[in-house]
């Protein structure tokens, strides 16, 4: 303790604790059931190799255990946000992914901190991690006017009409958030499917959640509409199957469930059949299924994950 | 207690009879109506609020709740009426009334179709001879402003369209101004217009549009005025007025139907319309019937919703706990 920062024994201030809570609808209430979890910074030193089941360092805080109703709840507010949010130019929407990086480069150093504690990490390494996220949301951003170009086409037809192919969202994503890295993934797995007007309801890393959370505020301070990112901080085994049977969700990315404590993604990918959800799976195959490496380039795959295609005849004139 | 009765249809022409029995004068007047509604304790605001908010927080869960879904369907009025309905979406209404849910034919069925008057007749030969009422708006809903002949023709033009049931407005200008006995006559009156050539008698709800009563006070005296003047069903609110059918205000109707039949012998029906949507809510209005009014009022023969979102989302409920998986609005029809 250096001298400077002692306070006098008379005048002692309270320590002012901060409720971690969810994010749904542009809200952040508590959890419906009333529950928290105890979550505990990763032994330093380790890095991101400290797997779950190794959370023995000190206590970082209690977070709001969410529960399946928080979830249904996080759809219906999804649902009901996904037409606008689709409907927004493709120009908006990149400009609101941009304004995610620019708050959240405001808020690094709270993030790199936060990492650090999560995952273990040396103050350096978790700063570029930050950065790394920071640089995620852009890159993302600048695929939203650019994502028809790609994928979309223009189909030569036997007959005097333009038929044009272009990609829409498919609506309501489910997302489990990687269970190791708690801010790059999370950002890798939640811009390329809100970047094409999708919505999503996601699980935050059951042992890594308080990154999760300072996105959350990020995100509610940064011109995304509430509702198109709900957050669910809790147990990951709990609440991903109640979204996997969900009927109203169209799409559910498992990526988060390699790792995941008691979680098998195929009985996850077997419930997603019941309304035909589009799946995105985890890398690696069956109980091997493992978390990528996020620092690489990202290709289009999460985003075509996620893209319906829309195809429309018209009539070709002189 | 007293014994259940089944409301007998009175005669429309002993109303009066009964009333100036009941008030014991020789004479109806606004002075007599106006002692004896005055005379009515006052409802504790603070008091009601509170009761319903504690009743809100009941549990309903798994066998208990399937019923409640159930019951809750069976009550409903299905209800369209907008300035831009047509034969089709009234058709459309019906035929969702027949078949609630085309996945599950053990849905049961709400317990009426609720149109404008003169689309009465479209909706009785949609539902043919099922057992689903037609209940039909009248007396120039939603503002009631119409002379009284207009009123009655209105009436008279629905029951002949084949309505099971009136829905009639209260002329709340006159109510608020004090003017009870032209209240009362109008119901008397619209009560005598829901006749029958074959002697039967189509129901009457008598609509208080509790949004523009003001008080809860006002609520109980329009109450008890609708159901002197022989009303078989008091109900809300028309739905074209923020706030429709409340907790509280419903709280206090059951409460008036309940010291009624005390009183008379007669059970009234109550039905809270507008602003109902979820199974939530309904749950809430059916905790609230049982403990206030009592578990004889359970049946959609006494009570109702006025409602056409809330099918959907009691279907809804109903499919979550059939199926174990949430549903969502794709899987029922929207309106």
């Amino acid at each position: 303790m250096s001298p400077t920062t002692a306070t006098p024994a008379a005048d002692p201030r309270l320590e002012v604790r901060k409720t971690y809570k969810l994010y749904v609808n542009g809200a952040f209430p508590r959890s419906e059931s009333g529950r928290v979890y105890a979550v505990h910074a990763a032994s330093r030193g380790r890095g991101a190799a400290a797997g779950a089941g190794s959370r023995t360092g000190a206590l970082l805080g209690n977070v709001a255990q969410g529960s399946r109703k928080d979830a249904r709840d996080a759809v219906v507010a999804a649902r009901a946000v996904v037409a606008g949010w689709a409907g927004a130019t493709a120009y908006n929407r990149g400009q609101v992914l941009y304004r995610v990086a620019e708050v959240m480069q405001g808020r690094a150093a709270q993030l790199a901190a936060e990492v650090a504690d999560a995952e273990g990490l040396t103050a350096a390494r978790a700063a570029a991690t930050v950065a790394a996220a920071i640089d995620r949301w852009v890159w993302y951003a600048g695929w939203s006017d650019k994502l028809a170009q790609v994928v979309g086409n223009l189909n030569p037809v036997a007959g005097p009409y333009f038929n044009i192919s272009a990609p829409s969202p498919t609506g309501v994503v489910a997302i489990l958030a990687p269970q190791r890295s708690s801010l790059l993934g999370l950002t890798s797995v939640i811009a390329p499917v809100i970047v094409s007007g999708n919505a999503c309801v996601v699980i935050a890393s059951q042992d890594r959640p308080i990154p999760a959370v300072t996105l959350a505020e990020i995100l509610a301070t940064s011109d995304v509409p509430g509702g198109v990112v709900n957050l669910i901080t809790g147990h990951t085994a709990e609440i991903a199957p109640w979204l996997a049977s969900h009927r109203d969700v169209n799409a559910i990315d498992l990526t988060g469930a390699a790792d995941a404590t008691g979680v098998d993604w195929g009985t996850l990918e077997a419930a997603a059949a019941d309304n035909l959800k589009r799946v995105l799976r985890p890398e690696g195959v069956g109980s091997q299924a493992q978390e990528p490496d996020w620092s690489a380039t990202p290709d289009l795959h999460r985003m075509t994950a996620f893209l319906e295609t829309k195809t429309v005849w018209h009539p070709k004139g002189r | 207690m007293t014994t259940v009765r089944p409301s007998v249809a009175q005669p429309p022409a002993s109303a009066s009879t009964t009333a100036r029995d009941l008030l014991g004068v020789s004479r109806l007047t606004d002075a007599v109506l106006r002692r004896w509604l005055h005379g009515l304790p006052g409802v504790d605001q603070v008091g009601a609020e509170a009761r319903v908010a504690g009743l809100g927080t009941r549990s309903i869960k798994t066998t208990s709740k399937a019923w409640a879904i159930d019951t809750a369907i069976s009550m409903i009025d299905l209800t369209t009426l907008e300035g831009a309905d047509t034969p089709g979406k009234v058709r459309s209404l019906c035929a969702k009334a027949l078949v609630p849910d085309p996945t599950d034919p053990a849905t049961p069925r709400p317990a009426a179709v609720c149109v404008y008057g003169d689309l009465a007749s479209t909706a009785r030969n949609a539902l043919g001879d099922s057992p689903i009422h037609v209940a039909a708006v009248a007396t120039a809903f939603p503002s009631g402003r119409a002379s009284m002949p207009v009123k009655l023709a209105d009436t008279r033009d629905a029951v002949d369209g084949g309505a099971d049931e009136i829905d009639m407005v209260i002329d709340r200008g006159a109510f608020l101004s004090g003017r009870y006995l032209q209240v009362f006559d109008e119901i008397v009156a619209v009560k005598s217009a829901c006749a029958r050539s074959d002697g039967t008698s189509a129901h009457l709800k008598v609509i208080l549009e509790t949004g523009e009563l003001a008080t809860y006070d006002a609520v109980r005296r329009a109450s008890y005025l609708a159901m002197l003047a022989g009303a078989d069903f008091i109900k809300t609110s028309t739905g074209k007025i923020a706030p429709a059918a409340t907790l509280p205000v419903t709280l206090v109707m059951l409460e008036a139907v309940r010291d009624w039949r005390e009183l008379t012998g007669t059970q009234i029906g109550v039905k809270p319309a507008g602003g109902i949507r979820t199974t939530k809510d309904a749950m809430k209005y059916l905790v609230m019937v049982n403990e206030i009014a009592g578990p004889d009022w359970l049946t959609p023969e006494w009570f109702r919703f006025g409602a056409s979102g809330l099918l959907g989302d009691l279907l809804l409920q109903r499919q979550k706990l059939a199926t174990g998986a949430y549903s969502g609005p794709d899987y029922v029809t929207i309106d």
